[in-house]
């Protein structure tokens, strides 16, 4: 005769609130992750041991691609129109209200001057479909074809504070870098960040 | 007399005759949990770890020459970035004076030979002089920036002139073109 029924009470628990808050977890930082914008060219940067890490903001930012083409990008997008005045000034060129929008949107280019207004007519999906051909540089810095110190300098004359980056690119070859210091040499900046992956130094080293 | 509860996911006990199981219609979500957490744990970790780092480059100013003192031979390694990711490397001696010029790959042969040379010399009085040519990359010489911070050698220069003893010496190993 069964005494008393002892009730088993239901071992397994419902998952089911659980599963939900880790997909609404998951979807918050998939989310708020900061999307990068569409830079001009892929660049590959070489690992370094700096523990340094590059400004938020106020940074001009110089890229060597791996074919050896120079792009140029600032951070702020008020700025970026300002700069594209002092350029437009400088050139005797135009832009419309609408291309200045589309360019204060654009985190980095690597157009010459003269292929920049038809460039930011075209839609969208035509312009990530261009392959740009990167800015005019040459050895010596000075040069009147030059167009990368004219984008320094009309960078710093919108933003005084701007602080330059290089990216450039793992097979980037090096007289093409040259290029690009000598621009900058020529203008007297004479210090650079130079913005590499992030390495582990060899085991026991410890910085100064 | 007593009722044999089967409870979900049994059987239907059908006097006898045919029993049709009846598939369990409940899940067990635990793995997809644990997968959630994993993809979480990922998101969390990657976004934070991809913020780039700087190295800052200082170059001398162009327009100031200033004079210093002659460095002598027996305390300088001048290191030539060439082709294929090696670099060679003379020490202690000048271009013109036959030195030996050995090849290495980056990595800790490179590490070893430079700290090899700084004892030899001994703390100030070395430097370094690093001398990039056309088939080099620019990995190479951010790597080579790299050794100078690991090694903690301060005394370096980054010039890119090769003197024609020393395109002499380089002729066999890197293509120099005029």
């Amino acid at each position: 005769m069964p005494a008393v029924k002892v009730k088993r009470a239901s071992s397994s628990v419902d998952m089911t609130a659980m599963c939900d808050v880790a997909f609404l977890l998951l979807t918050f930082f998939i989310l708020t992750a900061q999307f990068r914008s569409q830079d001009a060219a892929a660049i590959e940067t070489p690992s370094s041991i700096s523990g340094i890490k590059v400004p938020d903001n106020d940074i001009m930012t110089i890229g060597l691609g791996r074919d050896g083409k120079v792009y140029f990008g600032i951070d702020n997008a008020q700025n970026r129109i300002a700069m594209l005045d002092n350029m437009a000034a400088a050139k005797g060129l135009s832009f419309s209200n609408n291309e200045k929008k589309e360019f204060s949107l654009m985190s980095n280019f690597g157009l010459p001057i003269n292929q920049l207004k038809s460039f930011l007519n075209l839609p969208k999906e035509q312009q990530a479909k261009v392959k740009q051909p990167g800015i005019p540089t040459d050895s010596t810095g000075a040069a009147p074809t030059n167009e990368l110190k004219e984008w320094v300098y009309n960078a710093r004359k919108a933003n005084n504070n701007l602080r330059i980056a290089l990216k450039g690119d793992n097979l980037a070859k090096f007289p093409e870098f040259k290029n690009v210091l000598a621009t900058l040499q020529a203008q007297n900046i004479n210090k650079f960040n130079l913005i590499t992956g992030t390495e582990a130094p060899p085991a026991g080293w410890k910085a100064d | 007399m007593s009722e044999i509860n089967t409870g979900g996911g049994g059987g239907k006990h059908d006097g006898g005759k045919v029993r049709s199981k009846k598939a369990s219609t409940r899940v067990d979500m635990t793995p997809m949990v644990d997968l959630g957490f994993l993809l979480i744990t990922f998101f969390i970790l990657a976004t934070t770890l991809s913020k780039p780092s700087s190295m800052t480059l200082n170059v001398p100013d162009k327009t100031k020459t200033e004079e210093t003192e002659p460095i002598k031979a027996s305390n300088v390694m001048t290191i030539f970035l060439g082709k294929d990711n090696k670099a060679h490397y003379i020490f202690g001696k000048a271009a013109n004076e036959e030195p030996e010029v050995k090849t290495v790959g980056y990595g800790y042969e490179f590490r070893q030979a430079l700290q090899e040379n700084a004892r030899k010399v001994g703390g100030e009085k070395f430097v370094v002089v690093i001398k990039p040519t056309k088939e080099s990359t620019y990995k190479n010489m951010v790597d080579v920036l790299d050794e100078m911070a690991i090694t903690k050698l301060k005394r370096y220069a980054l010039v890119d002139v090769l003197t024609p003893d020393e395109k002499k010496l380089l002729k066999e190993k890197v293509k120099l073109d005029a």
